[in-house]
């Protein structure tokens, strides 16, 4: 059992090093901006950017408007899904874990074709959706699907949804009420979980944002990295604590409820 | 139609005023509330990859052909992106699944503390969400020219490993960054599975007088087998796929397919834009087979492990 233990810490400090080395070295090249010293110069440079509050308040915006979209699209549908139509959770399921095979890359550049003047009726481009936000939250939903989905299943499936419903309806609930009293109040922690999820990944998405040209943290990001030093880094360490703060707030809330959360880049 | 709806029409004499019988009205209501769900899927995942489909046989001219596909396996830069991406991808995705495997047994069955492993897997959970542009830039402040274990190493060997000719700007270094999301993924996947190999499976092969050794030979491993390539697949996507990282981290110095479609993308400089679409079509079929193997891996994966 002794040695067995010793390859265990091994094998974990090995682990811990690779997390945490990216993470302390990013830190301390953050501090570096004046020679000689350690101070938080990179940080005040990164804060007194007007463009730094504008792209992140955009993909705030985005996160916001991408949260609510999902939210509509998948919560009626996961519930209608699991009250009348069982049949169809695996084609649900199915469209949920497209993204895994149309990478954003991939997806972003049909898109962008298809809606871009590229869809002709008679000869005139119709459904022209680039310049219109659509297609940036668009993806960004696609790109939550599998999440949303996800945990909004979890949740249904661990409350008798037919029982409720037919309990509500007997008692001569509508739908709106059965929706938002019964419902929702059934699935707050998974629907919890799938917000912070999508907030975390459009915080610091940079495809979309970049290919379809609209102000976002991810590429004002990029810009900074390839026009100054340290404050990059800065930028950095401000996206590992929105990330680590949205799955940690998370992890939190549905800690007892066991999930398996899985990344798609 | 569900059960609910066998019920209600196998009784339409009830008195109860819902045990009607079901019209085709009633039927198509039942579709309805899925529709802005489909109608979605439909409009902004199937259509633009029907799209990348369809014009991967346009010609410039807009005739019928098939030289983009031809050229797919051809065009030297086309061979030599489709080579590089799967390459990084296959390496990250063997290291990150033996690394993870490793990790995910330490913290499950190596008897550590058990804090350890309930911290180590919420930080897996967030380190496979830290990737892109920001994970970019964290290995330049590790590995750069002026990174932080870059300057370890000089002072305290005195070299320079970056005049040694040493960069991060190659497929080693951008596998490094890889594996910060790859490894996370693996421990996340494998730790619930290893939890599903029972202590009696251990106890049966001991009591039969066998070694550790024939456990993990002959039961442990093939019962995590299906898992262990299944979530492999799973890391292969996921390199196949990374554009943010790949390009916040080396620009367009690395020659990948995810980066050549964004460049055809911003600009159409492969001068035909039939040619994007077929090397678009080339990754949705890549990541298409992948898929296929990880569902069918999961099913049997999922025979053992419940």
């Amino acid at each position: 059992m002794k040695i067995k233990n010793i390859w265990a810490w091994i094998i974990l400090i090995i682990g811990l090093v690779y997390f945490f080395l990216p993470l302390l070295a990013t830190f301390e090249f953050s501090l570096r901006m004046i020679k000689d010293r350690y101070t938080f110069e990179a940080y005040r440079v990164a804060f007194t950017d007007a463009k730094f509050y504008l792209n992140f308040g955009y993909s705030f915006l985005w996160a916001i408007l991408t949260i609510i979209i999902s939210l509509l699209l998948v919560v009626p549908t996961a519930y209608w899904v699991h009250w009348r139509m069982r049949k169809m959770r695996p084609w649900v399921e199915f469209v949920t874990l497209m993204p895994f095979v149309v990478p954003a890359v991939v997806l972003v550049f049909g898109m962008s074709r298809l809606y871009g003047g590229g869809l002709k009726l008679f000869g005139t481009p119709v459904l022209v959706l680039t310049g219109t936000p659509i297609l940036l939250l668009a993806g960004y939903v696609i790109l939550s699907l599998p999440y949303m989905f996800r945990a909004v299943d979890t949740g249904l499936r661990a409350i008798d949804v037919r029982t409720l419903t037919e309990a509500a309806l007997s008692l001569g609930a509508g739908w709106g009420t059965i929706l938002t009293k019964v419902i929702f109040p059934n699935l707050r922690i998974a629907i919890l979980s799938g917000v912070f999820l999508t907030f975390a990944i459009v915080m610091g998405e940079f495809t979309f944002a970049s290919l379809l040209y609209w102000p976002a943290f991810g590429p004002y990001m990029e810009e900074i990295g390839a026009m100054r030093a340290y404050t990059p880094q800065a930028l950095s360490v401000v996206s590992f604590l929105l990330t680590w703060g949205s799955i940690g707030l998370m992890q939190w809330i549905g800690r007892g409820s066991v999930q398996e959360v899985a990344a798609v880049h | 139609m569900g059960l609910i709806d066998n019920k209600l029409t196998a009784q339409p004499k009830g008195d109860a005023p819902t045990a009607r019988p079901l019209t085709k009205k009633s039927a198509a209501l039942n579709w309805l509330p899925l529709a802005p769900f489909f109608l979605f899927a439909l409009l902004f995942l199937f259509l633009p990859s029907v799209s990348i489909f369809v014009r991967s046989f346009e010609a410039p001219d807009g005739g019928f052909t098939f030289d983009n596909i031809i050229a797919l396996f051809t065009v030297r830069d086309f061979i030599n992106a489709y080579k590089t991406s799967l390459t990084i991808s296959v390496v990250t995705a063997l290291g990150g699944a033996v690394f993870g495997f490793l990790l995910a047994h330490a913290v499950v069955l190596g008897g550590l503390p058990k804090g350890l492993r309930t911290f180590m897997t919420t930080f897996s959970g967030v380190a496979s969400y830290f990737a892109g542009v920001a994970l970019a830039f964290s290995f330049f402040a590790t590995m750069g020219i002026a990174g932080v274990v870059t300057r370890w190493i000089e002072s305290l060997s005195g070299v320079d490993i970056h005049q040694q000719g040493f960069t991060i700007y190659t497929i080693t270094g951008l596998s490094i960054v890889y594996m910060y999301f790859q490894f996370p993924l693996m421990v996340l996947i494998m730790a619930p599975a290893l939890d599903g190999l029972r202590r009696e499976w251990n106890e049966a092969c001991a009591n039969l007088g066998g070694t550790s050794w024939h456990y993990w030979r002959y039961i442990a491993f093939p019962i995590l087998l299906p898992s262990l390539l299944g979530t492999a697949i799973l890391l292969f996507g996921n390199a196949f796929g990374a554009y943010a990282t790949a390009y916040a981290f080396s620009g367009s110095f690395i020659n990948l397919v995810p980066i050549l479609i964004g460049a055809q993308m911003q600009g159409d400089v492969l001068f035909n834009p039939g040619l994007g679409n077929a090397l678009a079509l080339g990754m949705i079929f890549i990541m298409g087979i992948c898929m296929l193997g990880y569902i069918s891996l999961q099913r049997k994966a999922a025979r053992w492990l419940r």
